[in-house]
C-alpha cells in the first residue's frame, strides 16, 4: 500500500513549478513589523470608491443574495457592452456575447479550456503575469513563449512573434499593457499583429485589464482591428482601473459560439460571480468613470516621478505607457535581480519582486509597483537610491 | 493649471520637498510657485486637521454653527456686514448662503458659555443682525477630508502580490 499523497497529484500538477512571487512573499512575510515599504504588490492602492462599495451594501439589503444567470447579470452585460463600445471601439451584444466572470483569471482560464485539445500550442509574450504559461499547462497545452525585449521597451513585435511560430499554434495570448512590464505596442505592430494572426489563423484572447491605465496616447484593442474581432476573445475586468481586486469581477466578450463554449465551463465550474460583486461592478461601470479618471492622474504622476528617480540612481529604467508597473534594468550595480531584491528587503525594507519571476527575459530587471502614496514612493525611492550607493562601493 | 497649485487643491499633506518631487521640480521652485500663490492671495496658509475628540486634545475648543439672518444694505448687500462678522477671531468660517438664512458662520471657543457669550452679547447685537440660530457640533465623523477613527482595513493589504 502507497501512503504517500505524492503519488495522487496529478502529473501536469506536480509539475507546475511554484510561483517565484511566492517565495518572494514568504520572505517578505518574516519581515512583518519591520517598516517595510512594499513596491511588490500588484494592486491598486485605492480602496474602491465608497459610491460602488455602497451600492454592495444596498444590494444585500435588498435581499440581493441568489444567483445569477449563468453569464452574468443581464443588466451588467448591457453596461459592459456599452462600456467596450465607447472604449474600445468593439461591438458585442449583451445577449450572447458577454460573460461575466470570477476576475480576468477565470476568463483566461475558461478561454483556454474552451478552446485548446491536449497538445494545442498556445503562444505567449514574456515576461508576463505569472499564472499565464501555468494556465496553459493546467488545460493540457503546450506553452510557446514569445520574448519582449528590454530594447523595445518590452513592447511586443510581429517580428518576435513570427520567428517564434512554430507549425500547429492556436492561440495567442496578448496582455497590453502588460504585468510586469507596462510594454504595449505601436499601433503599426500590432496592426502587423493582428495581419500575422490572420496569415496563421491564430484565435487572440486579449487581456486588457491595464487598458485603462495607459498614460501616453490611446489604447487600441487588437478586437477593433480589421478582421479581428471574429478571431479575439476580449478580456477585461474592474480590478486596476475601477480598484477592485478583491471583488474578483471580470468579463469576457467574443463570437457568440466561443463566449457558449466558455459558458459551458463556467456553469459547470463556477456558476456564476457573486452577484454582490456583479452590482458593485455596474455601479462602477454607471457612475465611476470620473473615479478611474482621478486614479489614472495620480498613477502617471507616480509612474514620472519614480522612473525619473530610477534613471537618477543610475537603474536604466523606460517610462511604461501603461500599468502601475515600472521594470528598471538592475544590472548596472553589478547585483542579479534576486541579488537586488533580495538585498533590497533586507538592508533597505523596500520590496520589489525579481523580474525573473515573470520569466526568463525578466532577468536583469526588477518589478516596482507604483501603486503606493507619493510619500511612501518618495522614501522608497531614498532608500533604493542609499542602497544603490552602498551596493557600487562595496563591488568597487 | 500651476501644477503647485493643482496639488494643492486635491488636498493632500505632502511638504514642499515631496510637492516638488511629485510635480517634477526642485523645492526652491515649488518655495517660488507657493511665495507667487501667496502674493495673489490664492494660496493664503497652511492648517493642521485635528481629531479633537483625543483625550489629548479633549476640552481644547468647543464648535458650533450658526445661520444668521441679516439686512442687506443699498450698495454694499452682505458684504459689508458679512466681513465684519468674520474678523471676530471666534469666527473660524464664513459663507453667504442661499436659502432660508443668509450667512453660515463657524466659530470655536474654549468652552461652551464662551461660544455663547460670544453669540449673544456680540454677534447678536450687531445692527443689521437680525436672528440667529445656533447649533453645537456634538461629534466629527470626517474633517476636510479626513475620516476620523473609521478603522478602515486598508493595512491588509498583500506584502506582495502578482
Amino acid at each position: 500500500m502507497n501512503n504517500d499523497p505524492k503519488h495522487w497529484v496529478a502529473r501536469h500538477v506536480a509539475a507546475l513549478p511554484k510561483s517565484g512571487i511566492r517565495d518572494f512573499f514568504e520572505l517578505v512575510a518574516k519581515m512583518k513589523g519591520q517598516d517595510v515599504i512594499s513596491l511588490g504588490v500588484g494592486e491598486p492602492d485605492f480602496v474602491t470608491p465608497w459610491h460602488i462599495r455602497e451600492s454592495a451594501i444596498f444590494a444585500l439589503e435588498r435581499g440581493k443574495t441568489y444567483y445569477t444567470s449563468n453569464l452574468g447579470l443581464i443588466e451588467l452585460r448591457r453596461e459592459i457592452s456599452k462600456y467596450v463600445a465607447t472604449h474600445f471601439n468593439v461591438e458585442y451584444r449583451p445577449d450572447d456575447q458577454v460573460i461575466v466572470t470570477v476576475g480576468v483569471s477565470e476568463a483566461l482560464d475558461l478561454a483556454l479550456r474552451a478552446l485548446c485539445n491536449p497538445g494545442d500550442k498556445v503562444m505567449f509574450h514574456q515576461p508576463c503575469y505569472v499564472s499565464y504559461h501555468p494556465s496553459i499547462a493546467l488545460t493540457h497545452g503546450v506553452g510557446i513563449a514569445v520574448p519582449t525585449y528590454a530594447k523595445d521597451n518590452f513592447a511586443l513585435t510581429a517580428e518576435a512573434l513570427r520567428a517564434a511560430w512554430q507549425p500547429g499554434a492556436k492561440v495567442l495570448m496578448l496582455n497590453l499593457p502588460c504585468n510586469p512590464t507596462g510594454g504595449t505596442c505601436s499601433r503599426e505592430q500590432l496592426d502587423k499583429i493582428a495581419a500575422f494572426c490572420i496569415e496563421k489563423d491564430l484565435i487572440v484572447l486579449s487581456d486588457e485589464i491595464y487598458s485603462e491605465l495607459t498614460f501616453d496616447g490611446v489604447h487600441t484593442s487588437i478586437a477593433s482591428l480589421p478582421g479581428m474581432v471574429e478571431r479575439t476573445i476580449f478580456l477585461h475586468g474592474f480590478s486596476k482601473a475601477f480598484a477592485m481586486t478583491g471583488w474578483r469581477i471580470g468579463y469576457a466578450c467574443g463570437p457568440a459560439l466561443l463566449i457558449d463554449a466558455m459558458m459551458k465551463v463556467h456553469q459547470y465550474t463556477m456558476l456564476c460571480a457573486s452577484i454582490i460583486a456583479q452590482e458593485a461592478a455596474l455601479e462602477a461601470l454607471l457612475r465611476g468613470w470620473d473615479d478611474v479618471l482621478r486614479m489614472r492622474e495620480q498613477y502617471h504622476r507616480r509612474r514620472d516621478l519614480i522612473v525619473r528617480r530610477f534613471n537618477e540612481v543610475g537603474l536604466k529604467c523606460h517610462s511604461p505607457r501603461g500599468s502601475f508597473y515600472a521594470f528598471p534594468d538592475v544590472t548596472a550595480t553589478g547585483l542579479t535581480e534576486k541579488e537586488f531584491a533580495v538585498g533590497l528587503l533586507e538592508k533597505e525594507k523596500v520590496a520589489v519582486v525579481p523580474g525573473i519571476a515573470f520569466g526568463d527575459n525578466g532577468a536583469g530587471h526588477v518589478r516596482a509597483c507604483f501603486a503606493t502614496s507619493y510619500e511612501q514612493l518618495i522614501v522608497a525611492c531614498d532608500r533604493i537610491e542609499r542602497f544603490i550607493g552602498g551596493a557600487k562601493g562595496t563591488k568597487a | 493649471m500651476n501644477p503647485v497649485l493643482k496639488l494643492l487643491i486635491e488636498g493632500g499633506s505632502l511638504t514642499t520637498g515631496q510637492l516638488a518631487q511629485v510635480a517634477g521640480m526642485t523645492e526652491p521652485e515649488v518655495n517660488q510657485h507657493l511665495e507667487q500663490l501667496k502674493k495673489e492671495k490664492i494660496f493664503l496658509g497652511w492648517r493642521p486637521v485635528l481629531d479633537l475628540s483625543h483625550e489629548a486634545a479633549a476640552g481644547a475648543v468647543v464648535r458650533a454653527v450658526i445661520e444668521v439672518k441679516i439686512t442687506p444694505e443699498r450698495g454694499g448687500g452682505f458684504n459689508r456686514l458679512a466681513s465684519r462678522l468674520a474678523r471676530f477671531d471666534e469666527v473660524e468660517s464664513c459663507y453667504l448662503m442661499s436659502g432660508g438664512y443668509d450667512l453660515l458662520v463657524f466659530v470655536k471657543g474654549p468652552s461652551l458659555q464662551k461660544v455663547a457669550s460670544f453669540v449673544s452679547e456680540k454677534l447678536s447685537t450687531i445692527e443689521g443682525v437680525l436672528s440667529t440660530s445656533t447649533h453645537f457640533m456634538l461629534r466629527c465623523y470626517k474633517d476636510q477630508g479626513f475620516l476620523l477613527d473609521q478603522g478602515d482595513a486598508n493595512t491588509s493589504r498583500l506584502n506582495v502580490a502578482p
